[in-house]
C-alpha cells in the first residue's frame, strides 16, 4: 500500500523512504497506518490458517499445543490492536481532513509520533518470538489469550517474560492510540473549512468523531489494567493475586470496559464506509442522516454499558445479568436503525453493482446476521449454554470479517483511485469479491455448528467420533478460498498501480470534498480553502440548476 | 479550487483554530480521567478487604497542608496566566514561581507521608490490599504531579531566558489547564482515600 506520489518516480528510493519517514502530511501517515494493519493483516491470518490446519482434522498434531496458544493469542491481539485499528485509524487519517475541506489534521507532528508508537507497540509485540524466553526459559510469544485474563498472567503462572512483551506491546500501542483519537477529535471540531457545520459533515466524518471519542475513554481502562498486573508482577501487589484478598474476576471487568466498546470502535468506521459508499452507489443522498448520527451517538452511550455480556458464564449476581441482558438487548436497536437507513438508500436508486458496491451489500447482509447471533448470545441463559464455544467465534468474526473487513475491502475498490490516480481492475475484484464472499460464507456459517454441538473454544485438537469432523474440515477449506480470494485483492492492488486506467479527479460521480481535488490530493490538498452550502458540495458544483442548499 | 466559487452571503465558520490546543488538551484530559477512574473504582472495590493490617484507619492522616498548598497552586497559576494577558511578564513569572513551588510542597509532603508509612508503620506496596491500592492510587497521582511541575519548570526557565510573552499565552492557557486537571483529581483522591474508604 506504500503508493509514492506521481512525479517523485525518479528519485532514489532511500530519498523517498526518508520523505515517508519523517512525514506529517495526513495522507502518507494514514497510508502507512494502513500498509502497516496489512501487513499484520498477512500475519495474524497465518496464525488463524495455522490454527486452522491443526483443528482440521481430530487428534491432529500437525503443531505443539504451545504454539497452538501463541497462535491463537497472537492472532487475536495482531488483529484486533495491530490489524484493525491501524486500518480505521489509516482510513480515519486519509479521509477526515479531506472530507472537511482541512489542509491536515489538527496536530501533524503529534500525528507522527501516534502512528510510530503504534508501529513500535506492534514491533514490541513480535519481538518476543525472538527475546520472549526471559529468565526462566519460559515461553515465546504470549500464551495467555488475547484478554489474558489475570491471575493466570500473574507471575506464578506466566513465568519469564512473555506476557510482558503483550503488556507493555499494548500499552505503547494505547498511548498511539490515544494520541490519534485526541487529533481526529480537534481536527473535526477545529479544521472544517467554511459552511462545513456539525450537520453538514459527511457520515464518515461523524462515525469516526464518535469512535475517536470512545477510543479516548476506552483505551484508558486496559491501560490500568495492564499497569496494575505490572505492579503484581514485578513490585509485588495485589490487584489480582487471590490469595491476598485480591479478586479473580475484576480484571474481566477492567479489559471487557474496554474490550466491548472496542468492538464499536472498529465496526462504526467499517459503518462509516458503507455511509459513504452506498449512497453513491444508489445515486441517491444517505435515507435519513439525523437519525444515522443519532443512532451513532447512541452506540457510542450504549456500548458503555454493556461489557459484562463477555462474563454472563462466571457466575454474577441475577441483578448483574438482567441489567446486561437488557443493556445488550437495547444495542440492536440503533444498529437496527443503521441497516434500514442502508437499506432506504438503496431502494429505488439506480443501483451501481461495482465491486465497492457488492462488498457494501454483503457487509448489510451480514451485519444482520451477525446482530441476530449477537442477540442470540446476549440471553444469559442460552449464553450459559454456548458462551465459550465456537458459536461465539463464529458471531464475532461474523462482525469483524463480514462486516469490518468487507467494509475495508470497499474502501479499497473506492479510495484507490483517489490515492493512486488509478483505478482498480474490476474483472480481478469481482473474482477477489465472489471467491472472499465463498470462503467466508464457508469459514464463517458453518463455524456455528460445531459450537452448538459443544466444541469448546481454544481447544488443541479433540477426538474422532464426536460429530465436529466434517465441520472442522469444511471451516478449514473455508479459509484456503479466502487466501486465493485475498492475492486476486493483493494482485489487483499491484496490478493497478502500474496499469490501472486513469482515474480522474472524481470516477464515481460522488459528492464530498476529497474528490473535488486532484487525484492522488496534493500536498496540503486544497489550493483554496473551498466553502460549502450542503451536505453535497461537489453535487452543488456540479449541478448549479439544482443545489442540495435549497431544500436542505 | 472550483469549490470555492459557490456565492455564500455569509460564511459560515465552525470552531476556530486557535481552540484547537483547548480541545485537544481536553481530550487528553478525558483519556487521563479514565485511567484515574479504573484506580478509583479498584481502591473503593478493595476497600475493607485487606486480609492483615495495617488498615487505613490506623495509619492515614489527612494531608490538610498539602492540600491546601495544592489547591492554592490552581490560584497562583490563574494569576498568572491574568499577567500575562496583560502583558506583564516579570508577574507572570513571580506568580508561575509560586505554582512551582506549591506543587514541589505537595510533592515532598507526599514523599514525608510515604516515607513514614513505609518506615514506620511499615506498610508497602506488597503489604496488604490497601497498601496496593494506595500507593497505586496516590503514586499515580504524585507521577502527574511530576510531569505537571515538569512542564511548569520548562516555561520557568523559557520565561527566565525571555521566551515567553503575551503571545504564548494561549499555548500557556493550555498547559494551565493540565494543572487544573490535576489539583482537580486531588479533590477526589484525597476525599475517597483519606474520608470515604478510611
Amino acid at each position: 500500500m506504500f503508493v509514492p506520489e506521481a512525479g517523485v518516480a525518479a528519485r532514489p528510493f532511500f530519498e523517498r523512504l526518508h520523505d515517508w519517514i519523517i512525514t506529517v502530511d495526513h495522507k502518507k501517515i494514514g497510508l502507512m497506518y494502513v500498509g502497516y494493519g496489512v501487513l499484520f493483516l498477512v500475519i495474524g491470518g497465518i496464525e488463524a490458517a495455522i490454527m486452522r490446519a491443526q483443528l482440521a482434522f481430530a487428534n491432529n498434531h500437525l503443531v505443539s499445543p504451545q504454539t497452538f496458544n501463541r497462535m491463537f493469542t497472537m492472532h487475536g491481539t495482531t488483529m484486533i490492536f495491530f490489524a484493525a485499528m491501524p486500518i480505521v485509524f489509516g482510513i480515519a487519517n486519509y479521509l477526515v481532513p479531506l472530507m472537511i475541506g482541512a489542509r491536515d489534521m489538527a496536530f501533524p507532528r503529534l500525528n507522527a509520533f501516534s502512528f510510530w508508537m503504534s508501529a513500535l507497540g506492534g514491533l514490541i509485540l513480535y519481538y518476543s518470538f525472538i527475546g520472549g524466553n526471559g529468565l526462566y526459559g519460559a515461553g515465546t510469544a504470549p500464551d495467555v489469550g488475547w484478554f489474558a485474563y489475570a491471575p493466570l498472567t500473574a507471575q506464578a503462572f506466566s513465568p519469564g517474560h512473555s506476557t510482558d512483551y503483550w503488556i507493555i506491546g499494548l500499552l505503547v500501542s494505547g498511548i498511539g492510540s490515544i494520541g490519534t483519537a485526541l487529533n481526529i477529535v480537534t481536527t473535526v471540531f477545529c479544521m472544517r473549512c467554511p459552511g462545513m457545520l456539525l450537520r453538514r459533515m459527511p457520515l464518515l466524518v461523524w462515525l469516526n468523531l464518535i469512535t475517536a471519542s470512545l477510543v479516548l475513554i476506552i483505551i484508558s481502562p486496559l491501560t490500568s489494567a495492564q499497569i496494575m498486573l505490572l505492579l503484581d508482577r514485578y513490585l509485588g501487589a495485589h490487584f489480582f493475586d487471590t490469595q491476598a484478598g485480591g479478586s479473580a474476576v475484576i480484571w474481566m471487568h477492567f479489559f471487557w470496559i474496554f474490550g466491548h466498546p472496542e468492538v464499536y470502535v472498529l465496526v462504526l468506521p467499517a459503518f462509516a464506509i458503507l455511509s459513504e459508499v452506498i449512497p453513491v452507489f444508489s445515486r441517491k443522498p444517505i435515507f435519513g442522516y439525523n437519525i444515522m448520527v443519532l443512532a451513532t451517538i447512541a452506540i457510542g452511550f450504549i456500548s458503555l454499558g454493556v461489557w459484562a455480556h463477555h462474563m454472563f458464564t462466571i457466575g454474577m449476581t441475577s441483578y448483574a445479568n438482567a441489567f446486561f441482558v437488557a443493556s445488550t438487548a437495547a444495542i440492536a436497536v440503533p444498529t437496527g436503525i443503521k441497516i434500514f437507513n442502508w437499506l432506504g438508500t438503496m431502494w429505488g436508486g439506480k443501483l451501481i453493482f461495482s465491486t465497492a458496491m457488492l462488498f457494501c451489500i454483503a457487509a448489510v447482509a451480514q451485519m444482520l446476521i451477525a446482530g441476530l447471533t449477537g442477540i442470540m448470545l446476549a440471553a444469559a441463559p442460552f449464553d450459559w449454554q454456548l458462551g465459550n464455544s465456537y458459536f461465539v467465534i463464529a458471531h464475532f468474526h461474523y462482525v469483524i470479517l463480514g462486516v469490518i473487513v468487507f467494509a475495508v475491502f470497499a474502501a479499497t475498490y473506492y479510495w484507490y483511485p483517489k490515492i493512486s490516480g488509478r483505478m482498480m481492475n474490476e474483472t480481478l475484484g469481482k473474482w477477489h469479491f465472489w471467491l472472499f464472499l465463498i470462503g467466508f460464507h464457508v469459514t464463517f456459517d458453518f463455524m456455528h455448528i460445531p459450537g452448538i454441538l459443544g466444541m469448546p473454544r481454544r481447544i488443541y485438537t479433540y477426538e474422532a467420533s464426536r460429530g465436529w469432523e466434517i465441520w472442522n474440515l469444511i471451516v478449514s477449506v473455508g479459509v484456503i478460498i479466502q487466501i486465493v480470494a485475498i492475492l486476486f485483492w493483493v494482485v489487483n492492488l499491484v496490478w493497478s498501480h502500474y496499469n490501472g486506467r486513469e482515474a480522474g479527479n472524481d470516477p464515481w460521480d460522488a459528492w464530498t470534498l476529497e474528490w473535488s481535488t486532484s487525484s492522488p490530493p496534493p500536498d496540503y490538498n486544497f489550493a483554496i480553502v473551498p466553502t460549502v452550502r450542503s451536505r453535497r458540495p461537489l453535487w452543488d458544483l456540479k449541478h448549479p440548476e439544482d443545489p442540495d442548499w435549497k431544500y436542505e | 479550487m472550483a469549490a470555492s466559487s459557490i456565492a455564500l452571503k455569509q460564511p459560515e465558520m465552525p470552531l476556530a483554530h486557535e481552540l484547537k490546543g483547548r480541545v485537544g488538551m481536553f481530550c487528553l484530559i478525558a483519556a487521563e480521567s479514565s485511567i484515574f477512574l479504573i484506580f478509583v473504582v479498584a481502591y473503593l472495590f478493595y476497600a475493607g478487604k485487606s486480609l492483615n493490617g495495617p488498615y487505613p484507619n490506623e495509619v492515614l492522616h489527612v494531608p490538610v497542608f498539602n492540600s491546601i498548598c495544592l489547591f492554592a497552586s490552581s490560584f497562583t497559576i490563574v494569576m498568572a496566566e491574568r499577567a500575562l494577558k496583560r502583558n506583564a511578564v516579570k508577574v507572570f513569572g513571580i506568580w508561575w514561581l509560586f505554582t512551582i513551588v506549591l506543587g514541589a510542597i505537595f510533592l515532598v509532603g507526599t514523599a514525608w507521608e510515604w516515607y513514614g508509612l513505609i518506615y514506620r508503620d511499615h506498610l508497602t506496596i506488597t503489604t496488604n490490599l490497601f497498601g496496593t491500592t494506595f500507593y497505586s492510587l496516590v503514586g499515580l497521582h504524585a507521577s502527574h504531579v511530576i510531569i505537571g511541575l515538569t512542564g511548569l519548570t520548562t516555561i520557568m526557565i523559557l520565561t527566565a531566558l525571555g521566551y515567553v510573552s503575551q503571545e504564548h499565552e494561549n499555548r500557556i492557557g493550555v498547559f494551565a489547564l493540565y494543572w487544573h486537571f490535576v489539583d482537580a483529581v486531588w479533590v477526589i483522591v484525597l476525599s475517597v482515600v483519606y474520608f470515604i474508604a478510611r
